[in-house]
């Protein structure tokens, strides 16, 4: 651990510190930045009310809307003068929206991202390879500050011109890469066709994050490379990676609780759901300076893992985010996440992950059919195994999501593969039928 | 053992003439043919030339297609020919999955495939009968898995 008497404080000592720390947050943002204060005022909130943690339930959400009509330096809780870097979100939905650091916020962002890399088992030793890309993405530079601040021999490289990467990995003795998972696939791929055998190198653990992976790209990644493949969290409208982070124990992502308050929510209802269930995964800052966020609406998907863990930190974990609330279905009253039928698919032998929900219209119902492409290698000579393996899968289905779903298993390939983002929803209810 | 091609298909137009073709246009000559079919998908059953072929091109496009181990009986091409050989694994308390037969005119047998839970089982009750397998050779072209 790298914060030791942080990471492992006793719940009650942290939540205490969490209380008294929101309250600061609520007071800043009240007082600095207009709009937290109209929110506030229309919701009839004053920071001042929050007498305990279950109080943050009364203050508003903020949206990335929020954030991006005040581009570029509306939502900032300081002067300018004390800002010191800037980075952005991606923009690939549209407006980039822009985060500004305080020297504090740096500060606090390296430790937490040093925190991170010794989730990952990493110390002052290790030979980190930074491959996220550098510049206005959080991830270089988060990642660069982290290794520094850990004490580890940091090769800042950038991404890119992937035969490179290969020859540093090799040369250079590195035993840590830090990169997206994707990226992680192609540098194994490269290598090979270079003819070096990752596995056979000091390289032992990946840190990848920044994009969705499954647990199966997980398995391919640690077998093609011979290391653990660790999951990170962040994203640049909370502070970039180093907002939760996956121990060695795996099970889920430990969040950084002493800096960031973490709710899952119904995103139709916007109430709180119980630890263990999925929902829209909400972020409160407490200890940012440049742009606090309160109450933000991720949009992820993922759900609190109820525990303790062996690691001996006692920071709740967040599972693996599995999809956007932009995927969402309601079916029949029940929110289903399409990520979450994969997973059904994924422990049962027979079938293959690749499956489309299709919605239909019947009458004035729903009616919600998934095809599942059977696995090109499975004894399916007798129609009574068939039938036996459509009914696993419903039951399956059925137990998981507490939605009954028909099931109809379709012919290998025929469900269509996207390069990117695969369309999972197949929506024929304006047809008719 | 005969090897028979079981294919999976899904209940929609053009995909049994499309695997038909697939074995066409490879020189998989078909010996028999037999659909077993829900609303929604179905198990063609197929006896072919050189099967582990015949699969490798079912596969490359797109089929999915397993080898399944049946075993094929001669019956005298009269009435109650069948049912006695039904009988006959029935009392050795051999379990029969399904069967199909196809006869040629101008033979005076016919021949039937089983599928059966213990096809050993299947061929010494058969043989203590003196009724002895048909060998894979005498319908079809064999070739290596």
């Amino acid at each position: 651990m790298f914060q030791p008497e942080l990471e492992a404080m006793p719940r009650d000592a942290l939540e205490a510190l969490q209380l008294a720390r929101l309250r600061m947050a609520l007071a800043r943002v009240y007082a600095n930045v207009p709009l937290y204060r109209r929110k506030f005022d229309e919701a009839g909130f004053r920071p001042e009310q929050v007498e305990n943690l279950d109080d943050l339930k009364r203050v508003p959400f903020t949206v990335k809307d929020d954030l991006r009509s005040a581009y570029p330096y509306g939502m900032f809780a300081v002067p300018l003068r004390d800002i010191v870097r800037i980075h952005s979100s991606s923009g690939t939905t549209g407006q980039i929206s822009v985060v500004g650091y305080t020297k504090g916020d740096l500060e606090r962002w390296s430790e937490l991202m040093a925190r991170t890399f010794a989730c990952a088992g990493a110390g002052a030793d290790d030979v980190i390879q930074v491959t996220y890309g550098y510049g206005l993405f959080t991830g270089g530079l988060g990642a660069h500050y982290g290794s520094e601040r850990l004490g580890a021999l940091t090769i800042p490289v950038s991404g890119g011109n992937t035969a490179r990467q290969v020859q540093i990995l090799k040369d250079f003795g590195v035993t840590v890469l830090a990169c997206t998972p994707s990226y992680a696939l192609l540098i194994a791929e490269t290598a090979a066709e270079m003819g070096i055998d990752v596995r056979q190198l000091p390289l032992k653990v990946g840190v990848f994050g920044a994009e969705p992976w499954s647990e199966g790209m997980r398995d391919q990644i640690e077998k093609a490379m011979g290391i653990h493949a660790i999951d990170i969290y962040g994203l640049s409208e909370v502070m970039g990676p180093g907002v939760a982070s996956e121990c060695l124990h795996g099970g889920g992502l430990h969040v950084f609780e002493d800096h960031f308050l973490i709710e899952v929510i119904d995103p139709e209802t916007l109430e709180p759901v119980p630890d263990g269930e999925l929902g829209e995964v909400v972020f409160t800052t407490l200890t940012k300076e440049g742009i606090p966020v309160i109450r933000y609406r991720t949009r992820d998907i993922s759900r609190i893992v109820p525990g303790e863990c062996a690691c001996g930190r006692t920071f709740r974990k967040m599972q693996r985010v599995t999809g956007r609330t932009d995927d969402m279905l309601i079916i029949r009253g029940v929110n289903v996440y399409p990520s979450q039928i994969e997973q059904v698919l994924m422990g049962i032998p027979g079938v293959a992950p690749h499956y489309q929900i299709v919605l239909r219209k019947r009458g004035s119902m729903d009616s919600v059919e998934v095809h599942v492409e059977v696995s090109p290698d499975i004894e399916f000579d007798e129609i009574r195994g068939l039938e036996a393996l459509q009914k696993k899968v419903e039951d399956a289905i059925a137990g998981s999501l507490a939605v009954s779903v028909g099931v109809k298993l379709v012919e290998p390939r025929s469900i269509q593969r996207s390069e990117g983002k695969a369309k999972r929803v197949l929506d024929l209810r304006a047809e008719g039928e | 053992m005969i090897e028979q091609l079981s294919v999976f298909l899904e209940n929609e137009q053009g995909r049994l003439a499309k695997m038909c073709r697939v074995l066409g246009d490879g020189g998989f000559n078909m010996h028999a043919l037999v659909v077993a079919d829900t609303s929604e998908y179905g198990v063609a059953r197929v006896i072919c030339d050189r099967p582990h072929a015949a699969r490798r091109a079912l596969e490359a496009s797109g089929f999915a297609v397993s080898v399944t181990k049946v075993i094929a009986v001669e019956i005298r091409d009269r009435p109650g020919g069948l049912a006695e050989v039904l009988e006959l694994l029935g009392a050795a308390g051999v379990n029969v999955e399904y069967l199909y037969c196809y006869v040629r005119p101008d033979a005076a047998e016919a021949v039937d495939i089983f599928r059966v839970e213990d096809p050993a089982a299947a061929q010494g009750a058969l043989e203590a009968a003196g009724i002895s397998l048909v060998r894979a050779t005498r319908i079809y072209e064999l070739d290596a898995g």
